[in-house]
């Protein structure tokens, strides 16, 4: 069976933002990107799947040049083969589903894995419309999964608990932290990715359904106050907490 | 077209969720802004006090009823709304931004090809358009979104619209009974943690980072919890060692809260973290580290040892 990954090169989680000149993006000197945290999660069952269930697992990126970097980590982990669906213009999280659809079909990837979301726009939302484009099942925020031939039973998380969700391939699964726990490149992994050629083809355009008009920072909160450093201060705190902020 | 907003209201074990109070007081502000009708459409079996909506602006809901849909089923529930959104012409969508509904939101906006605009903090009118503001990059930057579509789908983060008072008042019910639900994918059982609250739905959240110094520390954090019928976060720092199970974790790779009140114990205030939780409305630090970041967001500070604090202050909130 052919499976396939998409990853999302973002931001580190660690960076500061920015906001860009045109006020609408981040400005991204300065910027280390990454592999998105929770596609590691998905690369990681999709290499399990294949293990198990033999096939195929082919990477997909859409955006620059720059999106080979991690395709080549998957490609180290132990991905076949990467394909970077070339774009630079703005995307909405539609469009760009649309485009992953027609490449997945066109691959015949029965069944897909993404991350639960990637940590630069937050959008949790890629994996159900991608499915949903291609009239394939969908289980998002999944923590764990079992397949057994056509059938497929996984758990996601809820508020307060978890999910069991029983549908069929094919199918996309949008990983959680906690499914599995990524492998480390080897070596010799490293060195094979380097050799392989990903292939480059230009991302289908489709129309924006949205856009946005302007990036902002948060509005500072700005520092409350030290009201002391040991239980003497505890009365002071709770009163506040009753009749300053009126939380408790 | 004129316009009009439908309302997805969720409901678990047949009682309507808070949540659904929100985004339906949400729906009807914003019906009043722009001048136009808003009901509401909710999928379950039995549903209990389900006309009370009415008490939130919603003047009718329909209640598409299959027993087996008491769970959730991305396939049933996506075709059953759709249906219904072309049915009565809505073309606002409004849903919250729940585990249920971050799953069903782009399924209903891929149907309908709309434009769709997640975990809304703000909803603005201007000049004929709806511009929503969402927080990006966990909360690091905020962005106005415009959707351009004809049909709009948007998700409500939760804690966030204020239903307000409720005011007494019955909406009515059209019950419309599905009769062969497709189950393609449905939820089989639901594994519930042991009686605690989620992070994702506490209105006060009591979390502790590495200055718990060792995993039975955690203790002081969940009695603390209790006192305050709060939910238990954790950093990243204590999930990535294994003290604490990612479902608690606050931040960036965690989950992003708006809780009423945030409680950090022993929690320095990485960025990744400050960015899941700086939304919050009150948020206490105490951490014996007084240069520590989190400081910079707190409202009110002790600069002391967790360890004679929070018993202490477990002790004031128990009197």
């Amino acid at each position: 069976m052919k499976i396939a990954v998409c990853v999302s090169h973002v931001p580190d989680t660690a960076t500061k933002i920015k906001i860009g000149n045109d006020a609408k993006s981040i400005d991204p000197t300065d910027v280390t990107y990454i592999l998105n945290p929770y596609d590691e999660f998905a690369i990681e069952e999709a290499l399990k799947t294949k293990e198990k269930l033999g096939g195929e697992v082919v990477v997909i990126s859409l955006g620059e040049e720059t999106n080979k970097e991690s395709i080549r980590k998957a490609l180290a982990m132990g991905a076949d083969n990467g394909i970077l669906l070339k774009d630079s213009g703005i995307r909405d999280s539609l469009s760009l589903s649309k485009a992953l659809a027609e490449e997945i079909k066109s691959q015949g990837a029965q069944l897909v894995f993404m991350g639960k979301q990637a940590v630069d726009y937050d959008n949790s939302i890629t994996g159900q419309l991608t499915a949903e484009f291609l009239g394939y099942n969908c289980v998002s925020v999944v923590v764990n999964l079992q397949i057994d031939g056509e059938n497929i039973i996984a758990e996601r998380e809820v508020e307060g608990g978890k999910e069991v969700v029983e549908t069929s391939i094919p199918a996309i699964i949008t990983c959680q932290k906690g499914l599995n726990e990524p492998r480390y490149a080897s070596l010799k992994g490293i060195m094979a990715a380097k050799k392989k050629v990903i292939e480059e083809k230009n991302a289908m355009v489709f129309e924006n359904k949205s856009e946005v008009l302007q990036m902002n920072k948060p509005l500072g909160k700005q520092a409350g106050k030290i009201i002391g450093n040991d239980s003497s201060a505890v009365p002071e705190l709770v009163r506040l907490l009753k009749e300053e902020a009126k939380v408790i | 077209m004129p316009n009009k907003i439908l309302v997805v209201l969720e409901q678990r074990d047949n009682n309507i969720k808070k949540i659904s109070n929100e985004v339906s007081k949400a729906g009807f502000e914003l019906s009043q802004k722009i001048n136009c009708e808003v009901e509401a459409v909710i999928i379950g079996g039995e549903i209990n006090d389900l006309s009370k909506i009415g008490n939130f602006g919603i003047g009718k809901v329909t209640h598409l009823k299959n027993i087996e849909l008491t769970k959730y089923s991305s396939s049933a529930y996506t075709k059953s709304i759709v249906e219904i959104i072309n049915e009565i012409n809505a073309n606002i969508i409004l849903v919250g931004n729940t585990s249920l509904g971050k799953d069903l939101a782009p399924r209903i906006a891929a149907r309908l090809d709309a434009g769709i605009a997640v975990d809304v903090i703000k909803i603005e009118t201007s000049e004929n358009n709806i511009v929503a503001t969402r927080p990006v990059y966990a909360g690091k930057a905020l962005i106005d979104v415009k959707i351009n579509s004809e049909k709009k789908v948007f998700t409500l983060r939760p804690n966030v619209f204020n239903p307000g008072e409720s005011i007494e008042n019955n909406a009515e019910i059209i019950v419309k009974e599905i009769s062969s639900p497709d189950l393609s994918s449905k939820v089989i059982e639901v594994k519930k943690s042991e009686g605690k609250l989620d992070v994702a739905e506490a209105s006060i959240i009591v979390s502790g980072g590495r200055g718990m110094k060792e995993p039975a520390n955690f203790k002081l954090v969940e009695e603390l919890a209790e006192v305050l019928n709060a939910a238990v976060g954790a950093s990243r720092a204590v999930v990535d060692a294994g003290w604490r199970p990612h479902s608690e974790q606050v931040g960036q790779t965690g989950k992003t809260v708006s809780p009423n009140l945030y409680i950090a114990l022993g929690i320095s205030g990485a960025i990744q973290h400050l960015a899941g939780m700086r939304s919050s409305k009150c948020i206490v630090a105490i951490n014996k580290d007084e240069d520590a970041p989190i400081f910079q967001i707190a409202d009110y500070g002790i600069a002391g040892d967790i360890f004679e604090v929070v018993p202490a202050l477990i002790a004031e909130l128990k009197k």
